[in-house]
């Protein structure tokens, strides 16, 4: 059961791929936090990859930061090992830091169920829109884009038009 | 025969019966399709099922290449003919495999 709506962020300090620990702290200059559960190994993330890295490069002179969360368990998934978060990001020069979640805490601080699944933050960190990125898988079907419908609303000052949607994506996998 | 093993954690089955179902209708075919799902790590060895899901005709894998990975409960990664990724096989995939 993720955390509802108005609820604060959980704190975390966890290892990026680029070497140094991210605490929330760490994102407190940014106007909106877009936390994001996520992972290598799942078809439903690689399908939404593309739509995630242009959110986070066009809003990121907005104030706007993503961060992906991978908290699956690498003994049954070993795509999702740290090495391998590394490999993916280098490879496609991620626009967002990524973030290993090794003990779950964040997971399960978050109720996080699926990869991909987003946790929008206001200035004061608190959720103000949780699902999925837009309305499908395909990005040639797309006719809500839920988080940037969002982000624009909470950027206006108004409300996010849709703040909750059924995130759609494999599950985390706990250990 | 058609076969369809899945994986309940994976929320592609339902997507992939109903595409595998409207190919077989619109190629005349008339197959039932036996459903299986897998619950276990020991199962998914045994079936050597690559992840959720797995259609196979005649025993044949619809994708020769995915079914070499390592068996899992997971869900699998199909390409598109214009090579973004899936979670289910594209209609060519399945159309090529029933002809």
């Amino acid at each position: 059961m993720s955390i509802d709506l108005g609820s604060e962020a959980p704190s975390f300090v966890l290892p990026g791929v680029d070497g140094n620990d991210h605490s929330l702290d760490d994102y407190g200059d940014a106007k909106l936090l877009v936390v994001v559960q996520y992972c290598n190994h799942c078809p439903y993330v690689l399908a939404w990859e593309g739509r995630l890295m242009a959110v986070a490069r066009d809003y990121a002179q907005k104030g706007v930061r993503v961060v992906a969360i991978n908290s699956n368990d690498v003994a049954h998934y070993p795509e999702d090992s740290f090495e391998q978060m590394k490999a993916r990001a280098e490879k496609l020069g991620f626009p967002f830091d990524y973030l290993f979640d090794e003990s779950q805490s964040l997971a399960h601080a978050l109720g996080a169920e699926r990869t991909p699944e987003v946790f929008l933050f206001d200035k004061g960190r608190r959720l103000r829109y949780h699902g999925a990125i837009d309305d499908s898988r395909d990005d040639n079907a797309v006719t809500r884009s839920y988080l940037r419908e969002a982000i624009d609303a909470l950027l206006a000052g108004e409300e996010p038009p849709t703040a909750e949607t059924e995130a759609v994506g494999c599950t985390v996998k706990w250990k | 025969m058609i076969e369809l093993l899945y994986w309940e954690g994976c929320p592609s089955h339902p997507e992939a019966k109903a595409l595998l179902e409207r190919v077989l209708t619109e190629i005349g075919r008339d197959d039932q399709i036996v459903m299986t799902e897998v619950k276990s790590d020991e199962e998914a060895e045994r079936l050597r099922f690559p992840g959720s899901p797995t259609i196979r005709v005649d025993g044949n894998d619809v994708d020769l290449e995915g079914a070499k990975s390592r068996p899992a409960l997971t869900c699998r990664i199909y390409y598109l003919p214009d090579g973004r990724v899936s979670p289910v096989p594209s209609r060519e995939q399945l159309e090529a495999a029933l002809r």
